[in-house]
């Protein structure tokens, strides 16, 4: 699994063989097709990319064209073993509605996100006094995907108040895992999560 | 590759949804490819409202290519030479299926006795053909527009039958609009004098302008708005100035009035009633007590389904709607809406990003 970003290698082998899992925004299919392959997971995907949903569905992967903010209204209450959501949160019109939606059809979730509070992009603010433009964050503040940053301690805290349990979290810096000081330390935080 | 097709005829009674039976069924049909030793690499297309089957074969009346030769073939996204394709006329049509055209038990054409059809039974006449060439679970249904009803229909009712199931700019429900467009083809024909209640085949003059009127205003709905006006704008028909009359002035019409025309050398107009009647009775969540999801309740075929963005007879929310149905009944499903600007008619021309989720869907 050395070529999955270091979140979805996470994900992937926290993953139980032969469930079924939902990926929110799945991209070109990477994860699912490795599921597939490895844990002969039921693989299924929602992506906004007409030309990534072409690219899954040649894959056999199923997965279908959508916004993941509406989409995921349309799935019965508990039909996955897991949801994934993958870089994807803080780019939700509303993230924590979209928490809710994920902890309503998945049993349990697994949600990853680059952390805004890593040390890098707080210097970045602090020093330049401008909008970061980091490792992790990688765009400019005018044309970036994620609306709504968000930090570790942001995140456990709408857990909380979603009522959701943390199983597992993962923590990385570049390709490396991070422990300890995971708020400051950590460029990516991957969550399990469960209600 | 051209010619007469094969015809099955249906030793039992056809038992049809309006409550009668079809004695003695025709199915004409085509084939290609080569079936394997194990029967598994059966394909079933399913035809348009107009199609037939000469899909990837001349059509011996008008002498043009099959409708949907860009797809089918040796090399294309359904190969020949992998798999092996089926394409039947459905019962209600005019290529040598049975018909209101076809000759009854008294030896004069059916005209208005033939029975009124449902998409259903255009499938059940489908599935006999299948059991007829020994194939039990084909490796897919496809099929766009009132094919891809028909491919919904044989999932839905005939679960068993199909692997995988590819429905491109289709619905599972006809809407008041759709409704509404095919009644107007429909009073088109009937308003024809020598429509005659239906009785013409032996007459001189057949029902031709209605047919051809209907055509038109259907063909309309195939378009988009873009793509006739990228097409011929509000250019004139050979001529420098308007006529001041009721000529075809502009291209517009003249291509319609040829549309119309052509349409009714290869057509019967009988025929454009019952299939248009079909389509217009197809729900399918109706067929399953109302709730669309139970339509599909256990399945465990893998299904495709493709809507174009300028497609506004059955736009992408009537695929979604299929979709959400399909999700909530845990079936394998992808979606996507393609980028095309061609309207309805998209499913049949140039768009190369369809052709690659054919071929990979059906890997």
């Amino acid at each position: 699994m050395s070529v999955l970003r270091p979140d979805l290698a996470a994900i992937a082998e926290a993953i139980a063989p032969g469930t079924r899992v939902l990926d929110i925004g799945c991209g070109d299919g990477t994860l699912l097709g490795e599921l597939r392959a490895t844990k002969q997971v039921d693989a299924r995907g929602i992506e906004i990319d007409p030309a990534c949903v072409e690219r899954c569905v040649a894959q056999g992967l199923s997965v279908v064209q959508g916004d993941a903010d509406s989409a995921l209204a349309d799935y019965p209450d508990k039909g996955f073993d897991y949801a994934v959501l993958s870089q994807t949160l803080q780019t939700a019109r509303r993230p924590d509605l979209m928490l809710d939606q994920l902890l309503r059809v998945g049993k349990q979730a697994f949600v990853s996100f680059p952390n805004f509070a890593h040390w890098r992009t707080r210097a970045a603010l602090m020093f330049g006094g401008r909008m970061p433009v980091t490792r992790s964050i990688p765009v400019s503040w005018y044309e970036t995907q994620n609306i709504h940053h968000v930090t570790v301690k942001d995140f456990r805290e709408l857990a909380r108040e979603k009522g959701a349990r943390i199983e597992r979290e993962w923590f990385f810096a570049g390709e490396k895992p991070v422990a300890g000081a995971s708020n400051l330390r950590a460029e990516f935080a991957v969550f399990l999560l469960s209600r | 590759m051209s010619g007469a097709s094969q015809v099955l005829q249906l030793t039992d009674p056809l038992p049809l949804d309006g409550g009668s039976e079809l004695a003695q069924a025709e199915i004409a049909y085509e084939t290609y490819g080569t079936l394997a030793d194990d029967r598994s690499n059966a394909i079933l297309i399913c035809h348009a409202l107009t199609g037939d089957q000469y899909v990837a074969s001349t059509h011996p009346v008008t002498g043009k290519p099959g409708w949907w030769e860009r797809m089918v073939g040796p090399g294309k996204p359904i190969d020949t030479d992998r798999y092996f394709v089926v394409c039947a006329n459905v019962i209600g049509s005019c290529m040598g299926s049975s018909g209101p055209a076809s000759l009854a038990a008294d030896g004069k054409p059916y005209a208005m006795r033939f029975p009124v059809i449902t998409i259903r039974d255009m499938v059940r006449g489908l599935v006999a053909l299948l059991d007829a060439l020994g194939i039990e679970r084909l490796h897919a249904v496809v099929g766009g527009s009132m094919g891809g009803m028909q491919a919904l229909s044989l999932a839905a009712n005939w679960p068993e039958r199909a692997t995988r199931v590819l429905v491109i700019a289709s619905t599972s429900r006809h809407s008041a609009q759709n409704i509404a467009f095919h009644e107007l083809g429909r009073q088109a024909v009937m308003a024809d004098p020598n429509w005659c209640g239906g009785d013409y085949y032996a007459a001189d003059a057949q029902p031709d302008s209605g047919l051809a009127v209907a055509r038109m205003a259907a063909h309309i709905t195939y378009l988009s708005e873009e793509a006739l006006t990228e097409k011929f704008g509000r250019n004139l028909q050979d001529r420098e100035t308007k006529s001041f009359g009721f000529d075809a002035d502009f291209q517009v019409e003249s291509y319609l009035r040829y549309q119309g025309s052509g349409f009714t050398r290869r057509f019967d107009a009988n025929s454009y009633l019952y299939i248009t009647r079909a389509m217009d009775y197809f729900d399918l969540a109706e067929e399953h007590g109302g709730k669309l999801a139970d339509a599909f309740a256990g399945t465990t075929a893998r299904f495709c389904l493709v809507s174009f963005d300028s497609d506004w007879l059955y736009p992408t929310s009537e695929s979604r709607h299929v979709v959400h149905a399909l999700n909530a009944a845990g079936a394998a499903v992808s979606f996507v809406e393609l980028s095309a600007p061609h309207g309805h008619d998209s499913f049949l021309l140039d768009v190369p990003a369809l052709d690659r989720v054919v071929k990979g869907f059906l890997e």
